[in-house]
């Protein structure tokens, strides 16, 4: 038995994009034939490398994370190593059973009930009928579903469908696992109990593949980590190292040159336009901001027609994308706001004296409620934030652990002995 | 599982042109079977009628047959009663259509498991038509009391045409799709033609009208038609006629030519389905 569970050699993948729309229709294809278009159309495509070069070692039983940037190849080779989309050119080779799932519910009927619904998820993820007839008790308390068992998941909570998916994948036993950030659905409390359930994974000897943005995820699961940036392999390591230079790389991405040229390329919408994202202190821009002042996050916005529920809103994250906060911008408003057609400022301020001194994200999504995202991506926009608030003179140079650094009211009186 | 832990996969890019992998089909044969079994049933769940519906379909479509082309276009039915004739030539050519129609499009119908998890693509076609079986076995046994209505029994020695004809539908049907699935893929418009060409194809094939009804000299043009062979077998040995199989052969022959460079087309075009859907 061979000690490298997985090896990928030099694994490349090769997407041709550019002027020729696919899928294409069949017309098109015999006209193209008749007028000798084709050539013509060769030259406009463009390659892209989405992989180049690409390899790798994975031990048995060892948990290693695949990292990068949205467009760094990530998914691209998970596609491949769940055999869904083939490499261009180079080889992969994988010892022992293989399942890999690139999302939970793969293939959920809303017609169909939990039970059928685990026998068709585990048929569809590898799994043969007496492996799931013996699980099945197993995965149905996983759930926390036995109630409902019988009842077709289309009148499940979206939370009681997550769990449902979420176990029957969690009761594959392959020897390599290739999976991808599924974990980052449902509420805190499930989402720990699904990362207990892949560490218990990843301690039971069993070869573990995660391509992940949750870098205290990748911290806790994987020994070590794969960088990918623009198709090749930056680096790779052990996990704590390779996620704190990528954290370290990434905060330094994504500033404010960056963030107007993606407003700039976004795609046009036919309700929205967001047209900037600014960080003001003392009506001045910054991005190098100080946490004695308040700091006021604003954002410009055209709505070409009147909406009823759209909102435009913020996320702030430190740098291993915990969410501190969230806000929205008619958030304090009773009823589903309803938004003019014209251009908006809206400004948020986040009190002097609430940031610690450490770098943040701000992510910025807009939507439209119960109906649709306006904004493919959310917008993201990192920030240093400098000590220049109330310091206790007597410990310089000290840094709060905390994520934030609220001055809290404190009443210090003398108790009555 | 021990047998198993050995088990080594190589992933790398696969030649332009290749065969199916049987073995692998074949491995995968309970997947086929769940991907089967949710059909059916969620065929049946989604509506008031349910199963009744397998029967509905062509049992109306025989009335109203019956009523516009037997009563009053008068064609004629080779002296079967009419509604019963007709009735015989929906249940294959309702197979085939169906088949025809699902498994063109089952491919991208099934998008979302094909561009999230690994199976032999080839099970998605197979599947979608497989799952007409059992409508048409519904249909099937309809045509009992029908018979008993009519006062007309079926030659027991004739009847091994029955299954005989809908394999070589299933065959031809599967030929087809493996053509048409693939290509919808790429040739998104193609979606659109084939009930068009389904209606089309129904009239060309001798099922409101006995073969008997197109001119001598015309014959043998309808019939490169691979389904009028198929429907005339069909229909024969219900009603206990001679069955020509010469035609049948003829059928047979062009649905396997169909299957083998049509797995070969789906095969070359399955390598980019991920990336295109």
């Amino acid at each position: 038995m061979s000690e490298i569970a997985v090896r990928a050699d030099n694994v490349s993948k090769l997407y041709r994009i550019g002027a020729r729309r696919d899928p294409r229709t069949f017309r098109e294809t015999l006209t193209d034939l008749m007028t000798f278009r084709r050539q013509q159309r060769n030259a406009e495509e463009r390659d892209l490398w989405a992989l180049r070069d690409i390899s790798f070692e994975v031990k048995r039983g060892e948990a290693i994370g695949i990292i990068g940037q949205n467009g760094a190849g990530k998914s691209t080779m998970l596609k491949i190593l769940s055999r869904i989309t083939e490499p261009t050119s180079g080889r992969i080779e994988l010892r022992g059973r293989v399942s890999s799932l690139l999302e939970v519910g793969t293939g959920f009927h809303p017609e169909l009930t939990g039970r059928e619904n685990i026998a068709l998820n585990g048929a569809i993820l590898g799994m043969t009928r007496a492996e799931i007839r013996q699980r099945f008790d197993e995965i149905v308390a996983f759930a926390e579903v036995e109630r409902f068992i019988d009842t077709p998941v289309k009148y499940y909570s979206s939370g009681m469908y997550m769990r449902l998916a979420f176990a029957v994948a969690a009761h594959l036993e392959p020897e390599i696992l290739v999976v991808d950030e599924v974990l980052a659905v449902g509420d805190a409390a499930f989402q720990s109990k699904c990362l207990r359930k892949m560490n218990d994974v990843a301690s039971h000897g069993r070869t573990v593949l995660f391509v992940s943005h949750n870098m205290p995820a990748v911290k806790t699961l994987c020994h070590s980590a794969v960088w990918l940036m623009n198709g090749k392999v930056v680096d790779s390591g052990d996990s704590t190292s390779m996620v704190t230079r990528y954290l370290q790389h990434s905060s330094s991405r994504a500033g404010r040159e960056d963030v107007v040229q993606l407003i700039a390329g976004l795609p046009p919408d036919p309700v929205f336009r967001l047209d900037a994202i600014r960080l003001l202190q003392r009506d001045n821009e910054t991005t190098n901001v100080l946490n004695g002042e308040p700091l006021d996050i604003e954002i410009r916005f055209t709505v070409f027609s009147t909406t009823l529920g759209l909102h435009v809103y913020f996320q702030l994250l430190d740098l291993e994308e915990v969410v501190i906060l969230e806000s929205i911008h008619n958030g304090s408003v009773d009823q589903a706001p309803r938004v003019e057609a014209g251009q908006w400022i809206a400004r948020a301020r986040i009190p002097a004296d609430f940031l610690a001194a450490r770098p943040y994200q701000l992510l910025l999504r807009a939507g439209i409620a119960d109906v649709r995202s306006l904004l493919r991506e959310p917008i993201r926009l990192t920030f240093d934030v400098q000590q220049s608030g109330v310091v206790n003179r007597a410990f310089p140079g000290y840094q709060t652990p905390g994520r934030i650094a609220p001055l809290l009211e404190w009443q210090v009186t003398r108790s009555a002995e | 599982m021990s047998s198993e832990t050995d088990a080594l996969l190589i992933i790398e890019p696969s030649p332009a042109w290749r065969t199916v992998d049987l073995g692998e089909v074949w491995r995968y044969r309970e997947l086929l079977y769940f991907f089967v079994w949710r059909d059916v049933k969620v065929r049946y769940k989604q509506t008031v009628l349910g199963i009744s519906w397998a029967i509905i379909q062509p049992l109306f479509a025989m009335i109203v047959f019956a009523f516009f082309f037997g009563r009053v276009a008068k064609l004629p039915s080779d002296g079967i009663p009419y509604p019963l004739f007709t009735y015989a030539g929906l249940l294959p050519w309702t197979f085939f259509a169906n088949g025809l129609g699902t498994g063109s499009q089952s491919v991208l119908s099934n998008a979302n498991l094909v561009t999230k998890v690994y199976f032999p693509r080839l099970l998605v076609p197979i599947s979608a038509i497989l799952t007409g079986i059992v409508d048409f076995a519904l249909a099937l046994l309809m045509l009992a009391p029908l018979l008993i209505w009519k006062h007309t029994m079926p030659a027991a020695e004739s009847l091994f045409f029955v299954p005989l004809s809908i394999g070589i539908a299933f065959l031809f049907v599967f030929g087809l799709s493996t053509w048409l699935s693939a290509m919808v893929v790429r040739y998104r418009d193609i979606r659109h033609v084939v009930p068009f060409v389904i209606q089309i194809w129904m009239f060309a094939t001798p099922i409101v009208y006995p073969l008997s009804f197109i001119p001598q000299k015309w014959r043998w043009a309808v019939s490169l038609n691979p389904m009028v062979p198929v429907v005339e077998a069909f229909r024969s040995s219900i009603f206990g006629r001679p069955v020509e199989v010469g035609g049948l052969l003829y059928a047979l022959v062009v649905s396997l030519v169909l299957i083998v460079t049509g797995s070969i087309y789906f095969r070359r075009l399955e390598r980019l389905f991920a990336d295109v859907m």
